[in-house]
């Protein structure tokens, strides 16, 4: 048996890597899954505890997690995709219509 | 009976098919609708009258209700119309003399451009006014009784081009509405002690309820007579009513001559029961009336308006009427108010008439000699001016030697009233002769141009002013005093309607049997108005060059008279200038620099704050990102410290 602190170890470091991912990154396809990737940390650190504490609560709070996920992939490539036939540019700069 | 409710809704649709659609409609058809309204009206107050006369006197009273109107907890006020002796001489009269006025008015408004738009406010001031003498509760009362304002509001500022009609439009609205203040108060009181503003209800509980001269009673009787006051245009408030002369002339002789400004007495009389339990106040109206009989008709004296004259006359003749209220014989102010309508009504159009034929003009210095041009308007007004100056066998003697008598000989009167009562009839000879004289008499003092154009109206002007003149005779009949062989038989015919008031006063039915001095005060009155009369044709007409030496040779008086007394230039100076100023000055200072300070500061300062915050949105999605980030590791950083 893997005790919990690994698990929570992983999720912090993947989760890390998603954050400034989307901090770093230019380009917005690299932020979209910078962001899958902080959800799935999160994800992973639920399901770590919930198997810790045999509570079922845990497991379904990650079914949600994933279905909004998914909602939110398909709504933020569309975005994206609207916004590359714009613009001809991915690069999250160059977005910057909305300022003083 | 049972149709009563119809009455003032027949002008109202007139009102409203003439209102709406009167634009597309031709000129016959408008006049047919709104004339047809009045007639079929009147049609209805004759059925109604003479379903009364059928019945016993004691039970003449009829009440239909049509809906409850505002049923609210103990306050209940129904759309209900009330027919007894008093409410079906005032339909017959409002209704008759109405429909007369709007048959003349056919001629007299044939060339203007808002012929569709007069008859539309005719119809809507007939309907006002039918539902307030219908009305069987002060609530409805109050509808007629705005409604005949805003009416009267509309019609003086008919032509609204003219400055100085929209002037006048506005002041007679406001002073109204000072009086109105004071009437809807009384309402309030009266609902507010017991309990309900229906009449009967009221008039029932009242001598129970409230004290005999109690303060209550005579709080409520005084507001509501404050309302009478601004309506029927008595001191103080009458300033109103010789400006609304500026209206068309139809328009003075219904509403300003013939019913509004009576709707004041109407309203008196219907409270009689309250009035009688209220000595102190009906001494209030008897002197209110009486002095605004004696002043109005001195400024009568020397105004040189033909409409003007008759607007003075009007104030001072119902002035007369409130003196009948006030000492209790509210039968011979009835009887005054329904003679007066007839022969006042026919003095304003056969003014209308002079005006016509002379092209618009209003001066009766200008005028003269014209009594062989129009000689039928000639004739009629004759007829009026011998009726209002109360020569006898013309209607006006019956109906003002009613009053003097009783203001001489009732409980409630004086010998000074009568005293004040006989001058005024004299001044009222004169004046009314003066107009005549200087108008149908002498030499013609107006220019070619005019004289090229003076003629005598069509038929459908003078034939109202026959039927007029016919009832300024005859009108005054149906109430001959039983010391002329008469049998009283108008005052007999409202008895009903005022015996519980005549019960509280304990007034005593056919006092002072013996008629001697009843006779020798008639004989003063007319021997005055007599000697009045020559006065007046020996300065006007024999000596006509002298009649300007005449009027100035009375000095200060005459400058006083003539300027009325100053008093438009008083209560310019002591209410509507402060009133002006002040609300420049709340406007200049409180309502700009404070309100609109205050508003505008706090806009500002949050302008102030945006300009300096709306830096942070610099359009990098990654810099809000880290911020993200600095806020999520506030918090979690806060939740993990604070533990």
């Amino acid at each position: 048996m893997v005790p919990l602190e690994y698990y929570l170890v992983v999720a912090g470091i993947i989760f890390t890597i998603g954050m400034i991912g989307v901090i770093v990154a230019r380009n917005i396809i690299i932020i979209f899954m910078a962001i899958e990737l902080m959800l799935n940390a999160a994800n992973l650190a639920m399901i770590a505890f919930a198997r810790n504490l045999g509570s079922m609560g845990g497991h379904v709070m990650v079914f949600m997690i994933m279905t909004v996920a998914a909602a939110e992939a398909a709504v933020g490539l569309s975005i994206i995709i609207a916004l590359f036939r714009n613009r001809d540019s991915a690069n999250i700069d160059e977005v910057n219509l909305m300022k003083w | 009976m049972e149709l009563i409710w119809l009455i003032p809704l027949v002008p109202l649709a007139g009102f409203l098919l003439n209102g709406l659609l009167g634009k597309s409609f031709s000129k016959p058809v408008v006049n047919t609708i709104a004339c047809g309204s009045v007639a079929v009206s009147f049609l209805l107050s004759l059925n109604a009258f003479f379903g009364l006369l059928r019945l016993a006197p004691e039970s003449r009273s009829f009440e239909y209700i049509l809906f409850s109107w505002i049923p609210s907890g103990s306050f209940n006020a129904d759309v209900g119309f009330l027919l007894d002796p008093l409410s079906a001489v005032m339909i017959l009269v409002v209704s008759g003399v109405g429909f007369l006025i709007h048959i003349y008015s056919i001629g007299y408004m044939a060339h203007d451009e808002g012929y569709s738009r007069f008859f539309t406010y005719m119809n809507l001031f007939m309907a006002s006014m039918l539902t307030l003498v219908l009305a069987n509760n002060f609530v409805l009362m109050y509808v007629g009784w705005e409604g005949v304002g805003l009416c009267s509001y509309l019609l003086i500022g008919f032509w609204y081009e003219k400055r100085s009609a929209t002037d006048a439009g506005k002041k007679a609205f406001i002073v109204n509405r000072i009086g109105d203040f004071g009437f809807a108060l009384g309402i309030m009181l009266l609902f507010w002690t017991l309990g309900s503003v229906h009449f009967s209800t009221v008039f029932n509980l009242a001598p129970e309820q409230l004290a005999y001269g109690g303060g209550i009673v005579t709080a409520a009787t005084l507001l509501l007579f404050l309302g009478a006051v601004g309506k029927s245009a008595q001191v103080p408030l009458y300033v109103w009513l010789p400006d609304a002369m500026e209206g068309p002339t139809p328009v003075s002789a219904l509403i300003h001559a013939a019913t509004m400004v009576t709707a004041g007495v109407y309203m008196v009389a219907r409270c009689n029961v309250l009035y009688m339990m209220a000595p102190t106040t009906l001494l209030v109206v008897a002197v209110v009336g009486m002095f605004t009989a004696f002043y109005a008709a001195t400024i009568g004296l020397f105004q040189n308006d033909i409409k003007r004259v008759l607007a003075y006359s009007t104030i001072s003749q119902l002035g007369y009427m409130f003196v009948a209220c006030g000492v209790a014989a509210f039968g011979a102010g009835i009887f005054h108010l329904m003679t007066h309508a007839f022969f006042k009504a026919l003095l304003f159009l056969g003014a209308g008439s002079v005006i016509h034929a002379m092209s618009g003009e209003q001066d009766i210095r200008r005028m003269g000699g014209l009594k062989s041009k129009l000689p039928i308007t000639y004739m009629t007004m004759i007829i009026a001016t011998l009726a209002i100056s109360g020569i006898p066998l013309f209607s006006g003697f019956f109906s003002k030697d009613e009053i003097l008598w009783q203001a001489f000989s009732s409980p409630f009167g004086s010998p000074l009233l009568w005293v004040v009562g006989f001058l005024t009839a004299g001044l009222t000879a004169f004046y009314m002769f003066r107009l005549i004289y200087l108008t149908f008499f002498g030499q013609r003092r107006y220019d070619e141009h005019v004289a090229s154009h003076v003629h005598e109206s069509p038929k459908v002007m003078t034939v109202p002013l026959m039927i007029l003149a016919v009832l300024s005779i005859i009108g005054g009949y149906i109430g001959l005093p039983k010391a002329l062989l008469g049998g009283a038989w108008f005052e007999h015919f409202l008895h009903p309607v005022f015996a519980k008031g005549a019960e509280i006063g304990k007034l005593a039915e056919g006092a002072g049997e013996s008629h001697a001095t009843e006779y020798v005060l008639m004989f003063a009155a007319v021997a005055f108005v007599v000697v009045m009369i020559f006065t007046a044709k020996r300065y006007y007409v024999d000596r006509a060059k002298d009649s300007e030496r005449f009027e100035h040779g009375f000095g200060g008086l005459y400058k006083l008279v003539y300027n009325k007394y100053y008093i438009d230039e008083l209560y310019d100076k002591i209410i509507v200038n402060p009133l002006v100023n002040g609300s420049n000055w709340l406007w200049q200072k409180f309502d700009v620099l404070i309100v609109d300070g205050f508003f505008n500061g706090a806009a500002w300062l949050a302008g102030q704050w945006a300009i300096s915050m709306r830096k942070l949105q610099t359009g990098m999605v990654r810099s809000y990102a880290f911020v993200f980030l600095g806020g999520a590791i506030f918090v979690i950083g806060y939740l993990i410290l604070s533990r």
